[in-house]
């Protein structure tokens, strides 16, 4: 594909987004269009997508997605988190009220439709917004261009919330492709302490793209727990950039669970910008059949005396490819950084492969950082020894499985959550075992 | 209950047991003694059902059944239990719900409803305690940053709580101090009885004075060389193993 190729299903789907856009806004989105149609959908010869081709995706004419798709509802429903303290439900790209509740909020906290929120005075939502730097990523320069609406989350300085805040993303396709460009932002003030849980989901038997941009900003001490649980069909494509903006002290867990799709790109950037900040970035991924999950993550330690603990786990089966690119960027100044990266992953067939990149970039040198790798197969002394004590073939499999996945999935404090993405795990390998 | 007859077994393509008969009845406890090197955990293993290791030839019969035809996880819930001469450790898997997992899938076999949660914990913990086990090891994953100790004595643990019929024990004793060697003999003996047997595997006599054998063998270069009484082992103690390996298979009886 040529550089300066206009792609023509893009430019019909941006002509379907509402005319009433404010100046801002439109001048957003031009800019981004144009930032996209300058460099087009990455090919394999760009680095960062040298192992995942995205030509699928290039390939297959996206209408913009109808913001009314019956059986939404339903799909949403099935996906929420019984007791959390809000649910904000996204259906193929646009907030959809009716589908969201809200419990008792504490004072201050905002979960809101984006849309409405640029509309809000007072709001940052707009700001935060169009300050995205897109330089480098693609689909994020599509997410701009295609900006509409999504969720706007404000946790307040100094809120405490002991419940999570949902938010459901579905995109339903109908009897034809479609795609949908998602924006969230959250806002974790100073000293607020909560749980988000994104959840992308979607249905129909048609493929999808949801292209979700995830923008964070945590003020200074604020304790996140970002988990993104993504479970879309097995037709859709996902592509996902989450920014998060660390000030002094905050800490951000980022606990990142791929269970479906086809193609499924995540880029991850985290910015550690004061000192005493720390971010976990922990993701457990599936790829089975044809899937393909590629993690690209980053992790900038721009100032001195942050941390960062980086660990994903890949199950890989059938003909599933999964990428893991973790890059970590300690800045000149950035003295007494303590990074410690990993990437393990599981091969459960001949067939599954992986590529595995750490790119460390260190420009201080009074620094700890560490990365490891390690790609295997199940142990055979611990499948044995489990056997020997009584467990049948598959018991014993899954137990270790379970072991291995449970290492990041037993750190999401949604124990609701934690069940049901162990059960989709285990009946996706299942069935796919059982082939 | 057990009867091995010429049995013959190879690893990575290197045959080490070389013919192999011995016969064990139920309420009986036997000895395999002999220097490092010389096939016993690879016997045991055989006798597990490890899928590392390759029957050439001879049979192997428990309680009138073929054991060679049966997969591991079969023949333990049969009732065959190996105790691990090196444990595994397993990251991530809980001690106390495996071995629930075990128990249960034995129960199951044998047509006993299945333990609950509280009822199990009464178990074990009463079986912790016969073994002065800290309690703390159940909830720990299993045999991870245990002693060369505690992981004995964790096997012995399961072995009382799963309660097998036929119990290999390889080399339990090493790695145990004196105290920890009583309370794990102590473990055994209280499971011996009529129905049950024990093949005790070792390289030192020592444990064989805490439980005492019926009959002692003496495997040398994957032939069993000598077969006795109790006072074969304390013979070994005196003159050691060197003469065995001299005589070679002349020794054999
Ligand atoms: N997995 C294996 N791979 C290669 N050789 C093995 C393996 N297991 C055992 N052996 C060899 O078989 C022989 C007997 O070993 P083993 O049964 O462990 O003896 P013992 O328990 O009496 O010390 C040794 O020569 C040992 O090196
Ligand atoms: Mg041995």
């Amino acid at each position: 594909m040529s550089a300066t190729q206009t792609i023509d299903w893009i430019r019909d789907g941006q002509r379907g987004l509402g005319t009433r856009a404010p100046a801002w806004l439109a001048d957003h989105r031009a800019r981004a269009l144009e930032a996209f149609e300058t460099i087009g959908f990455p090919t394999t010869r760009n680095e960062s997508y040298r192992f995942t081709s995205v030509a699928p995706i290039a390939g297959t004419a996206f209408d913009l997605a109808s913001p009314e798709a019956e059986g939404a509802a339903a799909i949403a429903a099935a996906n929420e988190i019984k007791d959390s303290a809000a649910t904000a439900v996204v259906v193929n790209g646009c907030f959809d009220e009716t589908l969201s509740a809200y419990g008792s909020l504490p004072l201050g906290v905002v979960v809101d439709g984006l849309a409405n929120a640029f509309d809000t005075d007072g709001s940052n939502a707009r700001d935060i917004a169009s300050q995205l730097d897109t330089d480098g990523l693609p689909f994020a320069m599509l997410n701009a261009a295609f900006l509409e609406d999504g969720i706007h989350i404000v946790v307040p300085e100094g809120a405490v919330l002991t419940s999570p805040l949902q938010v459901v993303v579905v995109t339903l396709p109908e009897d034809k492709a479609v795609m949908a460009h998602p924006r969230i932002v959250i806002e974790a003030g100073g000293q607020s302490q909560a749980t988000v849980v994104l959840s992308f989901v979607g249905g129909g038997g048609q493929p999808y793209l949801t292209n979700v941009v995830t923008q964070v900003r945590l003020g200074h001490g604020a304790v996140l727990e970002l988990v993104t649980d993504q479970r879309e069909t097995e037709q859709a494509f996902h592509t996902h950039h989450l920014h998060a903006y660390c000030e002094a002290g905050a800490i951000l867990h980022s606990r990142a669970v791929s269970l479906g799709g086809r193609l499924v790109r995540n880029d991850l950037a985290a910015v550690l910008d004061g000192e005493g900040a720390h971010a976990s970035i922990d993701g457990v991924y599936l790829a089975d059949g044809d899937e393909l999950v590629d993690n690209h993550t980053s992790i900038d330690h721009a100032v001195a005396h942050c941390t960062s603990h980086e660990l994903y786990k890949g199950i890989l089966a059938g003909k599933g490819r999964a990428v893991f690119n973790g890059r970590i960027l300690v800045r000149p100044d950035a003295q007494k950084t303590d990074a410690k990266q990993t990437n393990r992953a599981l091969l459960l067939s001949n067939d599954a492969t992986i590529n595995s990149n750490p790119q460390l970039e260190i420009f201080a040198d009074d620094v700890k950082c560490t990365h490891g790798a390690a790609v295997g197969q199940l142990d055979d002394e611990a499948l044995f020894y489990l056997q020997a004590r009584g467990l049948s073939p598959a018991q014993a499999r899954d137990m270790l499985l379970h072991a291995f996945a449970n290492e990041v999935l037993g750190e999401i404090s949604v124990p609701e959550l934690r069940i049901a993405l162990e059960h989709r795990l285990f009946s996706r390998i299942n069935r796919y075992l059982a082939e | 209950m057990l009867e091995i007859k010429g049995l013959t077994a190879k690893v990575e393509e290197k045959e080490i047991l070389h013919g192999i008969d011995l016969t064990v009845n139920a309420g009986e406890v036997h000895a395999i003694m002999g220097p490092n090197g010389s096939g016993k955990s690879t016997l045991a293993r055989v006798l597990a059902g490890h899928p590392g290791y390759e029957v050439t030839g001879g049979t192997i019969t428990y309680d009138g059944q073929d054991l060679l035809e049966l997969a591991a996880d079969e023949r333990a819930r049969k009732g065959v239990f190996m105790a691990f001469q090196y444990p595994v450790e397993i990251p991530g898997v809980n001690n106390a719900y495996f071995l629930k997992a075990a128990l249960n899938a034995t129960r199951k076999e044998q047509g006993l409803e299945e333990l609950d949660a509280i009822d199990f914990m009464t178990l074990v913990k009463g079986e912790a305690k016969r073994l002065q086990m800290d309690d703390s090891m159940l909830q720990r994953s299993v045999n991870e940053g245990f002693s060369g100790g505690e992981k004995k004595r964790n096997e012995i643990f399961h072995m009382a709580v799963l309660q097998p019929r036929l119990a290999v024990l390889d080399e339990t004793d090493s790695g145990l101090d004196i105290d920890a060697l009583r309370v794990v003999s102590e473990g055994v003996n209280a499971l011996r009885s009529p129905e049950r047997a024990f093949v005790v595997v070792t390289h030192y006599q020592r444990l064989l004075e805490y439980i005492v054998p019926d009959h002692v063998h003496v495997l040398s270069e994957g032939r069993i060389v000598r077969s006795g009484g109790r006072e074969l082992a304390l013979e070994l103690e005196d003159k050691g193993y060197g003469w065995i390996e001299s005589a070679g298979a002349g020794a054999r009886r």
